[in-house]
């Protein structure tokens, strides 16, 4: 990487960043000293976009943590207070729910990114296998997160995704009494989730700085997929991706915002604003919608072990990802067999989301076709496995890509050249 | 150095650093093992462990739900018809095999705790295709005796210890 070193003009800024080179960092991290290839698409924007959120989350986070009540008798109301009372806390909920759909939101089509480009193959290992630890953090933190406002979705949500580490023989309903501190989700629970939910965050900034980090070793990737040859494949991180990347954050703040305005609600579900009730489980319990394609697997296997082992494997899966992939092209853009085969996958996944909003014993009415869920859904999961463990590793083996240009500024001029 | 080499080239300062290794990382495991600990069910919380009722308003084909340890614990008065079905099953077809006879002490007094043994939810009471639970989180339906018979749960409804203390009276736990 050729990059450009820091050199402030101002004597005492350059006093300070020779004691401390922290401003050195920042401009080979994001700044000029970062050279990126020259042909980014938007796609690329959801890195940055993550990061905005994380920092959203924090910040309402933290300011919520100031009215909120970690107690089962109080925790609902003390909801209901910052709803009602506290300056802005309307606001400030509504942010802090709803971002965390937006994180999950941008994380997705970050991973889809990936998938989509070859941005985990060598040499990026350490990059992919970074971003899915953060994805398994945000999934513990978004969780116990909804159990805080303790309403009936919060509890029952809770008691089923604890209740899955019942499934291990021998020891499980030992690690369930331990993580409850008791016989049921109750005050124990909820005070320790509160305390992780607010350390959690904390942690995946850690990993984001790995994560960063270990992007800076090789570089970004490209939607070609093919290596930076030379200072000719690349421009400077700031201004130019500074400024795309700002871009893009206005465009997704107006998306964020009219959820926030306009439905708040949307993406929540109706029986949370019924206090938690020990006695009595909702006709129909589902968890946040970033974690449906999941359930939906789970319900798949009519097994305890087996549904439990086959959720957590979908997405522990994704970290194989480098090895199934013997492609000798990285990009999906080269490998049009693959490429269609990887929106399928896409379809699939959003199927399941949906089969995971429906209970497993209803029917999907199709035309004049009925199709039980339950039917449906193991179909899905027997695709989302199917891709993983044969599609992926057979179809980048056996299909020959198209050729690929010879470096990323021959293509990016070929395409000026183009249009005009 | 006066340090003496053995033949194979292990010296003491190699025995002293893992002497000195290992003693860290019990110490190290003493430590965690409060941090991990802490998290168990604490004092007070199993102190509450039994609870006692009074059976004597619960009318035959009634059902009560009670609060022990947390959780519901279902009291069904059954009628003659749910005893019959209950003990009419054929055991060996079972998933989870128990007589009516194991699960009741007195047949007309079923006493369960509430909990489905697939994720935790609690079932719904005279439901489902067995005339006893169903559980609508994921379909498990169980029979006029707690005991699974379809579905994902694996295990039928828990039996808490219980003992009764006078014809009316039982005590929970």
């Amino acid at each position: 990487m050729a990059s450009s070193t820091y050199e402030p003009k101002n004597r005492f800024i350059k006093a300070v960043n020779q004691q401390l080179p922290i401003l050195s960092l920042i401009h080979g991290a994001v700044g000029a000293g970062y050279r990126a290839p020259k042909n980014l698409n938007y796609w690329w924007n959801f890195g940055s976009l993550a990061g905005v959120c994380l920092v959203v989350q924090i910040i309402t986070g933290i300011v919520l943590a100031m009215h909120y009540t970690p107690h089962t008798s109080m925790a609902f109301s003390s909801v209901e207070h910052i709803m009602r009372d506290v300056n802005y806390g309307w606001l400030l909920r509504y942010v802090h729910a709803n971002g965390a759909s937006m994180f999950f939101i941008v994380v997705y089509v970050h991973i889809f990114r990936g998938l989509f480009f070859g941005s985990y193959r060598s040499p990026r290992e350490m990059l992919w296998f970074l971003g899915l630890v953060i994805y398994l953090l945000m999934m513990a933190t978004g969780f116990m997160g909804y159990v805080l406002p303790w309403g009936q979705m919060s509890f029952w949500g809770a008691t089923v995704i604890t209740n899955l580490f019942s499934a291990i023989p021998m020891v499980g309903d030992s690690i369930v009494a331990w993580l409850w501190g008791g016989f049921s989700v109750d005050n124990p629970t909820l005070n320790r989730f509160y305390s992780l939910h607010y350390l959690l965050p904390f942690v995946i900034v850690g990993v984001v700085i790995l994560h960063i980090w270990a992007l800076h070793i090789p570089g970004s990737n490209n939607p070609l997929g093919i290596d930076v040859k030379g200072p000719q494949d690349q421009v400077p991180f700031h201004p130019y991706y500074t400024a795309k990347d700002a871009f893009g954050i206005g465009v997704f703040f107006l998306v964020f915002a009219f959820f926030v305005f306009y439905a708040p609600n949307y993406l929540g579900h109706p029986d949370n604003y019924t206090e938690a009730n020990p006695m009595v489980t909702p006709p129909h319990i589902v968890p946040e919608w970033y974690y449906l394609p999941f359930y939906a697997i789970l319900r798949a296997i009519p097994d305890k072990l087996g549904g439990v082992i086959a959720m957590f494997a979908a997405i522990l899966i994704l970290f194989a990802m480098p090895w199934l992939d013997g492609s000798p092209a990285r990009s999906a853009r080269f490998r049009p067999i693959y490429r269609m085969l990887l929106w399928v996958f896409v379809a699939d996944t959003f199927l399941l989301g949906y089969i995971g909003a429906n209970a497993p014993d209803d029917v999907l009415h199709l035309g004049g076709v009925e199709i039980p869920f339950l039917i449906l859904g193991r179909v899905a999961t027997a695709f989302y496995f199917l891709f993983f463990l044969v599609i992926v590793p057979v179809v980048s083996r056996w299909e020959t890509p198209l050729p690929l240009p010879k470096s990323i500024n021959e293509a990016v001029l070929k395409k000026s050249a183009a249009k005009a | 150095m006066a340090t003496q080499t053995e033949a194979d080239g292990v010296t003491r300062r190699d025995f002293l650093y893992v002497a000195g290794g290992a003693f860290a990382a019990v110490g190290a495991a003493a430590a965690a093992w409060p941090l991990i600990d802490q998290m168990n069910p604490s004092a007070d919380v199993l102190a509450l462990s039994s609870t006692e009722v009074d059976l004597s308003n619960i009318e035959v084909g009634q059902s009560i739900t009670v609060m022990w340890r947390g959780k519901p614990v279902f009291i069904r008065h059954r009628t003659e018809q749910e005893i019959a079905e209950a003990a009419a099953v054929n055991v060996a077809s079972l998933p989870d095999p128990q007589t009516d006879a194991e699960r009741a002490m007195k047949p007309e007094w079923l006493i369960m705790v509430g909990v489905c043994t697939h994720l935790g939810c609690v079932p719904l009471g005279q439901r489902g295709d067995y005339n006893g639970w169903f559980c609508p989180c994921h379909g498990s339906h169980y029979d006029t005796s707690g005991r699974i018979r379809k579905g994902p749960a694996p295990l039928n409804l828990e039996i808490p210890a219980y003992e009764f203390l006078d014809d009316t009276t039982v005590k929970i736990g």
